[in-house]
């Protein structure tokens, strides 16, 4: 070969490979509010975490975020027994860990175990702690393996969404992963790099393998404000979770960057104090006892305002303890308390109370007048309080709003229970009444209107204790959709907690971006990462 | 310098006269909401516009300011009365007084005072009225606020007992009291004076601080700290000008004090 052809042929070389790094999918960029505290994905507690194992992270089974649908990922099936104590999985083979570890059924086994280690205080195992005695797995074959509960779960797969399988040989321990990235470089407080894992399983439909994208990086930016102004300027390429007033910007500085992807699980509630023990006068705890005020005051606040004026729009008015936007679960038979201030009055009057000069009374003449706690610097919470202040005193209800810092608030609310009614929002991680028993259950930490009881103090509360267990135990979608139905109907009439709205899942993604799906469901945006690129060329193969 | 000091006393002047009239001029309860004009441009109705839902900004401008010029003064009268009183003590006895009330001034300079209105503000029962919380908070500015004032009061209080004069008026047969206030007390006013104006801007903007933590002045009423939290944020730079109405104000309130305070100290 002489020199010329030598030339042609690293010149077309340099072509080639020049070409084939221009297709790759590039480097996407966004924030992480904080530092994760861990990377062990049996540990994960906090969000920075949970977002670094979602994207890390090999699962057996992943709940599309889309379809809502459970779809198989590291295991090709897996049966559920009649008991619902066993599950077995058939897993796929030849596949490797990041750092080039075989992955086999021993995996699932040591991290079940790790998962189930009590002296590790897994959040994720939680879920899968059903009774007392031990789980056991049982590895079948290197591709097959069962693991068996001591009791029942109701809805036993789904749980697996949380479960990132871990290597039991690898000397990286959690760092090897199954995930389309692995965590490359880390600054604390500055930046986390991910690189993608070249042993990723994944395929496309023309065979190219996954991830898309080359590597991404996630900034440590805790200050909503910069984050939005970086992604105006280009340098972040999505914010999973952009707030109403936020998303009017982006919508009016850079078209189309803005996606509503629609209504989501999070509702804002208020609640009244009904806690026995509280040291609130008696006469006021009767009023908050009582089911006709609780449904006068959800009657009286005009949440489609909230809805237009604090949300800009971007959320409706709730309608019970669920969302529509969890389409198995959500009770449609239920409609919205409308807003009908003559109707709240008319309920109030039911119990006595009488409206005099603009100011309501209770039937032994004490004025109607409490406070309402919510977080301080919270900007939304405290217009909607706001709000609720002026529509309550259209029926002669005094509010008086207490902005308190979130310690204080939290000692009240759980501790000491020096408060009257309290307004703050819930997010809800996962779809149907799995993650509602510690909040619906009379005795239950998070029953928040009267936690902790002993036996159910009242008639309606006691029904929800026994819809909520059977739904639990039985292993009959039918048969659990019909008690958790009852279950929001009741507390939709009983009204512990007042829902006043359900926000829009809203976010901004740059125009460079291609395959972005956004979802109602978190993470909002890179759900599937794997196949989001920044190269138009990539995802049109 | 006159002319300075005529604009500050013309817009103080204006300020006040408007804060007094606020009911007369507002066109609008500061609390009432139109909910169908929220975030509205200036208009005949709502001269500054409407806030995010639907206040009357300037109705809401008028009762805030009344809210923070008549508090921050009210602040700032404890403070120098406390600072004078501790530090005119502490500095004409000296001695083992001097050690422990300066002692105790120190103690509460190195109090975290951001924590300990957090506190306070925990502690307090739910149910206190808008005005009352507001009322609390500068109280308790005004009670934390003394020990920079009582540290320079004492020095020159230590510095009079020594000086030519009172070492005349003890010879003459004066006795300590009479000395106290005849003769040292007057020539403490001119220090306690500049504490005082300098404490009014002080409270202002603490309160204003404290409002944008969400601890100062509860809704629905209408300070220059809550008026000033709506300007946090991206948001806040949205082409409204008009939004910056209160911080342009504070701005100029507090000039006009500084300006007050120092034509006061230059020689005349």
């Amino acid at each position: 070969m002489n020199s010329r052809s030598r030339v042609l042929l690293s010149l077309i070389f340099f072509f080639v490979t020049t070409l084939a790094s221009a297709q790759g999918g590039g480097q996407l960029r966004f924030c992480l509010r904080s530092d994760p505290k861990t990377f062990d994905p049996v540990l994960v507690d906090d969000d920075p975490s949970e977002r670094v194992r979602y994207i890390t992270g090999g699962f057996l089974m992943r709940l599309n975020r889309f379809t809502q649908q459970l779809e198989p990922e590291l295991a090709t099936s897996w049966k559920v027994s009649k008991d619902g104590r066993t599950i077995s999985f058939r897993l796929r083979e030849g596949l490797r860990f990041s750092d080039g570890t075989p992955f086999s059924a021993d995996d699932v086994a040591f991290t079940m175990q790790r998962l189930m280690d009590l002296s590790l205080h897994s959040p994720t195992g939680d879920a899968f702690r059903s009774g007392d005695g031990k789980v056991q797995t049982q590895v079948l074959a290197p591709n097959k393996i069962s693991v068996t509960f001591p009791a029942p779960i109701a809805s036993l797969d789904q749980h697996f969404d949380q479960v990132a399988i871990m290597s039991a040989k690898s000397p990286k321990k959690e760092m090897a992963v199954l995930g389309p990235f692995y965590v490359s470089d880390y600054k604390a407080g500055s930046y986390l790099q991910l690189n993608r894992n070249p042993n990723y399983w994944k395929h496309d439909e023309n065979g190219r393998q996954l991830p898309y994208l080359d590597s991404v990086r996630l900034d440590i930016q805790g200050n909503r404000d910069t984050e939005m102004l970086r992604f105006l300027r280009g340098e972040i390429d999505l914010v999973d979770n952009v707030d109403a007033e936020y998303y009017s910007r982006v919508q009016t500085e850079q078209a189309g960057s803005g996606h509503d992807s629609g209504v989501t699980l999070d509702p804002e509630q208020v609640w009244f104090n009904q806690t026995p023990k509280s040291p609130i006068p008696a006469y006021k705890r009767a009023w908050f006892r009582s089911t006709n005020f609780r449904v006068a005051i959800w009657q009286a606040l005009n949440r489609d305002d909230i809805a237009r004026i604090v949300y800009r729009g971007r959320a409706q008015s709730a309608v019970g303890m669920l969302s529509p936007a969890d389409k198995f679960w959500f009770n449609t038979r239920l409609t919205t308390h409308s807003y009908d201030r003559q109707g709240a009055l008319k309920l109030l009057a039911q119990d006595g109370f009488r409206l005099q000069n603009g100011q309501l009374f209770d039937r032994d003449g004490h004025l109607v007048e409490f406070s309402l706690v919510t977080g301080a610097g919270n900007k939304t919470r405290e217009r909607i309080a706001t709000m609720m202040q002026q529509d309550l005193s259209q029926i002669g209800i005094k509010l008086n709003v207490v902005p308190l810092d979130f310690p204080s608030l939290i000692e009240r609310i759980t501790r000491t229970y020096d408060y009257e009614a309290c307004l703050l929002g819930l997010t809800n991680m996962s779809l149907g009444p799995d993650a509602q028993m510690n909040v619906w259950l009379s005795s239950a930490d998070n029953h928040q209107w009267n936690p902790r009881q002993k036996q159910p103090e009242t008639a309606w509360e006691a029904e929800i204790d026994r819809l909520m267990r059977t739904q639990a135990s039985s292993l009959d979608p039918k048969k659990r959709k019909e008690a958790f139905d009852r279950v929001q109907q009741i507390a939709w009439e009983q009204a512990p907690f007042i829902y006043l709205v359900n926000r829009h899942a809203l976010s901004a993604i740059s125009p460079k971006l291609h395959n972005a799906q956004p979802a109602v469901l978190q993470p909002y945006v890179y759900w599937n990462i794997d196949r989001i690129s920044k190269s138009a060329e990539v995802a049109s193969k | 310098m006159i002319w300075m000091r005529n604009i500050a006393i013309g817009v103080l002047a204006m300020t006040f006269a408007a804060c007094l009239l606020a009911g007369t001029i507002a066109p609008a309860s500061y609390a009432m909401q139109f909910r169908e004009e929220p975030d509205a441009a200036p208009s005949h109705q709502h001269w500054l516009g409407t806030d995010d839902l639907g206040r009357d900004r300037f109705s809401r401008l008028l009762q805030g300011t009344r809210i923070s010029l008549l508090l921050a003064p009210a602040a700032a009268f404890l403070t120098s009365v406390l600072a004078g009183l501790i530090g005119g003590i502490a500095g004409y006895w000296g001695g083992w007084t001097e050690r422990v009330l300066m002692a105790a001034a120190d103690l509460v300079l190195s109090l975290p005072w951001l924590f300990l209105l957090l506190t306070a503000r925990a502690l307090m029962p739910l149910n206190v009225s808008p005005m009352n919380s507001v009322a609390i908070t500068f109280l308790i500015l005004g009670l934390l606020g003394w020990a920079a004032a009582a540290r320079v009061v004492c020095a020159g209080a230590r510095s009079l007992r020594a000086s030519d004069f009172s070492l005349q008026a003890r010879a003459m047969g004066c006795g300590e009291a009479r000395l106290l206030f005849r003769h040292v007390a007057p020539n403490l006013q001119p220090m306690l004076l500049t504490q005082f104006w300098i404490s009014i801007p002080v409270f202002i903007l603490a309160e204003a601080n404290l409002g944008i933590l969400g601890l100062g002045v509860v809704e629905p009423l209408p300070s220059w700290g809550s008026l000033l939290k709506e300007l946090s944020g991206l948001t806040a730079i949205s082409g409204q000008p008009w939004v910056f109405v209160p911080l342009l104000l504070l701005i100029a309130v507090v000039t006009s004090f500084q300006v007050l305070l120092v034509d006061q100290e230059l020689p005349s």
